[in-house]
């Protein structure tokens, strides 16, 4: 799998943005629907917004220059010992690099510029549960540092090695767990190794007609051991709920030994739930090894739609609404203008004179007949699943209360094309990187009533801040709502800027992150969402979670990892 | 030793530096151009000008709707709603009548801009204002930066408040620059204002909205009122403004500000419902205040005119007067979130739903208090100081009479260190003093003339009457000088209090001296306008001024006047003496005269009485102590210092003394003991 990855950007080796001979953008490889495609305004688009021109170019460093990587230093005894068991492992200094690091914008820098002061130094390969309980064991026995790695796609630093850190630093690559167990079909569960990646569980329930319905938008890379370790959220969470609403039973290795529930129920009252202490412990208790998930039959039928809403506000408050009547589709997300026409630079050259004629005749039904202001419209992407009769139901449903703040249906095409992009997205940064464009997302979730004003004041502090520390090309500065709950919905935010003219370009975008963080937190909005805390949000632990509740966490932390074996120095 | 020595000479080395790098600043603080706005309207149509093409520039985030929009938004918010129903349920009354209650509030306050009226003010008060007034001078950079910043986020105007004039002066200002008009948050007193029904209501439509001036305990006229202002700010459909002060200052001392609105309108940032707030300072100087007399009037306890309509017509009287120049500085818009940054805790917004009334936590009101006095000395700070102004602080030192050549000397020489001390004043290059003085003499010749090459003050009645009258008739014309060297007070008083406290003490003991400094700052923190908590600073600030004018000579233990100095330590100490001796007298009213408790308006006639007797007899010279303003702070800062106690009754406040306290404070004031009082901080 590795072979597969770029080693220092996000995703597939042979899935990526170009520019190709003629100037135009392009998006190349099979996988993605976009692959292959012509992007022609694309260019002119990345030209408006950022100031970026195609002649100034970054290159990053073709491949990993092995001399500058830090020596492997691990004690003889511990190897012996590890031979002994059997499992496989590796000293290799790619093997090494790859799982220093998650996805954050200066990990990446750093692959493409310079080196990590600290990586793993041995990457070990359990293949089952038993494994993983004797590296635990020989860690302890050693006193080595232990850093679990699912996915590797963490975005909140937490694959970071700690600089300090004098121990040998064991990387415990679950990739090789990756079975599904069983299948229990009356109970709807399903016990699966927890290094199994999103899309292989989708690709393997499905063979049995199950699925989980968990999409995250880094499914093709992320791992079920690492959502229940950060508490991820997915996509289609409004049908099949949240991580912490799937998983019916975890089964973790500790320094402490082996954490695990008696049974297989869908709710028990035997105090805190100890499943909580697990979700959201980002590595800093033990490796999870074992998940019984909630499975569902595939659905039926699957549709996509669309809604134009004149302006942001009112999509918000038809959002709000959705959710008040607890109608939401499996998943409703809100584009704000800027995103929007984000979309659009990425439509791909059409195919035939008739549909350019359509797209014509919409775009002049929507702003010259309904009044709609492109500069300030937005779009709604809706993506509904069940019995086809139900789904049908239900679209009518939400296309109803839509009309009644202003939206108008803007196809199933449209819908389709808005969740495609979430998956292209993130690889949109490497070319951005290519052409002083940096960028990163981060996300909050926010009360209903907070909402219009924490995105409005988050956008404008970035652009100020951006004015303040000397970035000569006004950003990029968009959200989105990804998800809404009763009580409140998760805001995603997209943010990039040329960087031309700065010296210290990740420690300006640093700079700008955190206090967009702080002005998150100002806005009522929470640290977040489902990223997780990892080194990046610790400074607002304290403040997000009172003195008391950091002790308590600390509390467990020291019961269960005395020696701080899962030394990653993670959240706490 | 040759170690001490060196210490000593390595401290006088970095002291000096340290003044050098003080004085720079303070020369360096450049004040902006002015620019005479009646000049124009002397030139050309004062029709065409009101009705010119009026598109003012607009908050980039407005989205435009009508008054009628606005007042329903606001009864029908969260806020007002909910305190409806509260009260309902209290009350055990149906919600509509109380929402009934609530629509005729918001119609008693709401504004209704009409460009009609506004074009009719900007018709009228051209023709007023170039009557009464020969020049109105406006800092255009100023203007250009509130253009900018009603662009960009909701803007506060701050102005000063010496007169009526102030608010039609500002809107038509406004007016003139092509900006939104504001809307004016103007109390409402008993038979104020609204009384005076056709001036009200054309105010009314053209933007003012009112207030009354004392709602506490009336919930939903809070809510309602709250809860408009902030719509208004959201909206950012026009600029706020409100006096800081909350009331024309009738001595033209700024008044120790008021936090109630000034919370309200911080409140919208504070919840984030807006970006950014500024808040814009203005310092509106009058180089002779409308209403002086009818100030001095009221000060002595005559009741003044009411502001009746009627009343207002026989101010045509006026109309034939001159009141010389206005001055006015918009200062630069201050942006709340640079000032809260750091300070605010946010948790107590975030945990409670914004739309419920929550009591401000104690940072918050630290906060808004400390921006308040912010605003307060930047307005001081950009009054403009007529040469007039200087003239009257002499003359007063030099009562019955000055000889004409010694006022020329004494006012140029006042001039250069005022400068010193950083006051604006306005005088030409190239005026000299003498010009300077006559022409202030002729502005105000209703206070002060020029009898045989003396100027005497102007306090003769038509007759020789009673004792009681020369007496009456002597403090109203004091009373009016001193409203004009009141203008140089906020300017001097750092400097001034470190002089009195050298003469108090008779001490060149540092540490005496500040323990007496800040006795006396406590004293008149009331009286004069001092940032909350940084008695220090005031003090270092006081020495570093009359250090830079020669007048002291610090160490590291000592202050001690120069040879040359004593003269302006003398000026000094006697530009406050009025103040100190008017405060001893008061103090001396209450531990001896007053044995049971009282209300204010007992306590107002019999300290005049007591005052009015010892003039009358002689044993005093100090008529300002007639001052109901003076009194009414002096009474202020004994409940402050613990000496007095404040209760709340139904009818209004009681106040009852305890005797032992004033006693010993009035002790310290005589400089009969020393000033008991730990030093707070090292120096």
């Amino acid at each position: 799998r590795q072979e597969l990855l770029k080693w220092n950007g996000w995703g597939y080796n042979d899935s990526k943005f170009i520019f190709n001979k003629k100037g135009q953008a392009e998006f190349t490889g099979k996988r993605y629907r976009l692959g292959g495609m012509v992007l022609p305004t694309f260019k002119e688009w990345i030209e408006k917004t950022f100031g970026a021109s195609l002649e100034h170019k970054t290159t990053s460093r073709a491949s990993l220059n092995v001399n500058d990587v830090p020596l492997s230093t691990v004690n003889e005894e511990f190897l012996q010992d590890l031979r002994a068991t059997k499992i496989s492992y590796s000293q290799d200094a790619e093997d090494r690099v790859f799982r220093a690091h998650g996805h954050c914008l200066h990990e990446i820098f750093v692959l493409r510029e310079g080196m990590f002061k600290r990586i793993p130094d041995i990457v070990i390969w359990p293949v089952c549960h038993e494994d993983v309980v004797k590296i635990v064991e020989l860690a302890c026995k050693h006193n080595l540092c232990i850093i679990p790695f699912g996915g590797g796609t963490s975005v909140s630093s937490a694959l970071e090695c700690p600089e300090e850190e004098k121990r040998t630093i064991v990387s415990l690559d679950t990739s090789q767990m990756n079975r599904i167990l069983w299948i229990d079909e009356k109970n709807l569960t399903a016990c699966v190794e927890a290094g199994i990646v999103g899309q292989d569980l989708e690709k393997q329930l499905a063979e049995s007609g199950f699925c989980t319905g968990h999409e995250p938008d880094s499914m093709e890379f992320s791992s079920l051991g690492g959502w229940v370790a950060t508490r991820a959220s997915g996509m289609k969470k409004n049908i099949y709920g949240n991580i912490e609403d799937l998983v019916i039973h975890i089964k973790m290795v500790t320094p402490r030994g082996i954490v695990e529930k008696n049974c297989q129920v869908p709710r028990m009252s035997t105090g805190p739930d100890i499943h909580h202490f697990i979700m959201g412990s980002e590595g800093t208790l033990g490796v999870v090894t074992e998940v019984t998930i909630k499975i569902r039959p595939v659905p039926e039928y699957q549709k996509y739609g669309s809604v134009v809403f004149p302006n942001f506000e009112r999509g918000v408050a038809c959002l709000r609404e959705v959710a008040k009547q607890r109608c939401a589709p499996a998943s409703i997300r809100l584009v704000d203008n800027a995103q929007f026409q984000f979309g659009h630079a990425l439509k791909p050259q059409v195919a035939s004179i008739f549909t350019s004629f359509l797209d014509g005749l919409k775009k002049f039904y929507i702003t010259k007949f309904k009044g709609f202001d492109p500069n300030i419209l937005c779009v709604a992407t809706l993506l509904f699943e069940g019995d086809r009769e139900k789904v049908l139901q239900h679209e009518k449903q939400v296309y109803d209360i839509a009309t009644k703040f202003g939206g108008l249906a803007a196809g199933e095409d449209n819908g389709q094309r808005g969740y495609m992009l979430t998956f292209v997205i993130a690889y949109l940064r490497d070319l951005g990187l290519d052409y002083y464009v940096i960028g990163e997302s981060f996300e909050t979730s926010v009360p209903w009533d907070r909402v219009l004003d924490l995105c409005r004041n988050v956008k404008e502090r970035i652009v100020r801040e951006c004015k303040e520390k000397g970035v000569q090309f006004a950003p990029f500065s968009t959200c989105r709502v990804t998800q809404t709950y009763d009580a409140g919905a998760c805001v995603y935010f997209y943010f990039a800027f040329n960087y031309r003219g700065i010296s210290d370009p990740i420690h300006v975008y640093e700079q700008i992150e955190r206090a967009a963080r702080e002005e998150i937190l100002a806005n009522g909005g929470s640290l977040s969402h489902h990223h997780g805390v990892g080194k990046l949000r610790k400074r607002w632990m304290k403040e997000s979670i009172s003195d008391v509740g950091l002790g308590m966490l600390r509390s467990v932390k020291e019961y269960v990892d005395p020696n701080n074996i899962f030394g990653n120095k993670n959240l706490l | 030793t040759v170690a001490e020595q060196t210490t000593e000479w390595l401290e006088t080395v970095s002291h000096s530096l340290l003044v050098c790098s003080q004085q720079k600043e303070l020369t360096s603080k450049k004040r902006d151009e002015f620019e005479d706005i009646l000049e124009e309207r002397r030139l050309s149509s004062d029709l065409r000008y009101a009705m010119k093409c009026y598109t003012p520039v607009i908050y980039k985030g407005l989205s435009p709707c009508k008054p009628n929009a606005i007042k329903s938004a606001v009864l029908q918010s969260e806020q007002v709603q909910y305190v409806i129903k509260q009260l309902a349920k209290e009350m055990g009354e149906s919600p509509d009548i109380i929402q009934e209650e609530a629509t005729e509030i918001l119609d008693e306050m709401g504004h209704s801009m009409q460009l009609g009226a506004v074009r009719f003010f900007a018709f009228t008060l051209s023709k007023i204002f170039k009557q009464l007034f020969q020049r109105v001078c406006v800092n255009e950079e100023g203007m250009q930066r509130l253009q900018h910043a009603i662009q960009e986020h909701p803007v506060v105007l701050l102005p000063s408040h010496r007169s009526y004039v102030d608010f039609l002066m500002l809107s038509y200002l406004l007016y003139t620059y092509d900006l939104a008009l504001p809307v004016i948050a103007a109390g409402i007193g008993k038979d104020d204002f609204l009384g005076m029904k056709i001036v009200g209501e054309l105010l009314r439509r053209a933007g003012a909205f009112f207030m009354r001036r004392s709602f506490s305990g009336n919930r939903l006229y809070r809510a309602v009122f709250a809860e408009y202002v902030k719509t208004m700010l959201r909206s950012g459909y026009a600029p706020i403004e409100f006096f800081l002060e909350g009331t024309r200052s009738r001595t033209a001392k700024t008044l120790t500000p008021k936090f109630g609105l000034l919370s309200i309108v911080m409140e919208p940032f504070f919840k984030r419902e807006v970006f950014d707030t500024y808040l814009v300072p203005i310092s509106i100087s009058y180089e002779r205040i409308l209403e002086e007399s009818l100030y001095a009037y009221e000060l002595l306890g005559v009741p003044k005119p009411k502001e009746s309509t009627s009343g207002l017509l026989k101010a045509r009287r006026i109309l034939s007067d001159n009141f010389g120049t206005i001055h006015i500085y918009v200062g630069q818009p201050v942006s709340l979130r640079t000032l809260a940054s750091g300070r605010i805790n946010r948790c107590p917004y975030n945990l409670v739903p914004r739309h419920l009334p929550q009591k401000p936590s104690e940072d918050i009101q630290e906060f808004v208090s400390d921006v308040a006095y912010k605003m307060e000395l930047l307005q001081i700070e950009n009054m403009v100081l007529s040469p007039w102004v200087l003239v009257a602080a002499v003359l007063l030192q030099n009562l019955p009479a000055m000889d004409f050549e010694l006022l020329i000397e004494k006012t140029l020489w006042l001039k250069g260190l005022t400068q010193t001390f950083g006051g604006f004043i306005e005088w030409p290059d190239n005026l000299c003093a003498k010009k300077a003085v006559v022409s202030g003499l002729t502005l105000h010749s209703n206070i002060a003339r020029l009898v045989d090459g003396h100027v005497v003050l102007n306090d003769k009645g038509e007759e020789d009457g009673a004792v009681g009258e020369i007496v009456f008739k002597h403090a109203l014309a004091v009373l009016m000088c001193a409203t004009y060297r009141n203008q140089l007070l906020n300017v001097f008083v750092r400097p001034s209090l470190v002089a009195v406290a050298l003469q108090m003490t008779r001490s060149f003991r540092k540490e005496e001296v500040y323990s007496c400094f800040s006795f006396l700052r406590d004293v008149f923190s009331d009286e004069f306008i001092f940032f909350p908590g940084i008695s220090l600073k005031d003090f270092e600030e006081g020495c570093f001024l009359l250090t830079k004018c020669d007048a002291i000579q610090t160490s590291q233990q000592e202050i001690y006047p120069t040879d040359k100095g004593s003269v302006i330590v003398s000026f000094l100490s006697a530009m406050f003496r009025p103040f100190v001796e008017g405060y001893q007298l008061i103090f001396r009213y209450l531990s001896k005269e007053t044995k049971e408790a009282f209300t204010e308006k007992q306590f107002i006639p019999g300290v005049r009485n007591f005052v009015f007797q010892l003039l009358e007899k002689g044993n005093t010279q100090c008529y300002e102590a007639l001052s109901s303003d003076m009194q009414k702070n002096a009474l202020a800062a004994l409940v402050q210092l613990g000496a007095v106690k404040k209760k709340k009754m139904s009818n209004g406040f009681t106040y009852s003394v305890n005797q032992e306290a004033v006693n010993k404070i009035l002790d310290m004031f005589d400089a009969r003991i020393p000033v008991q009082k730990p030093v707070a901080a090292r120096l």
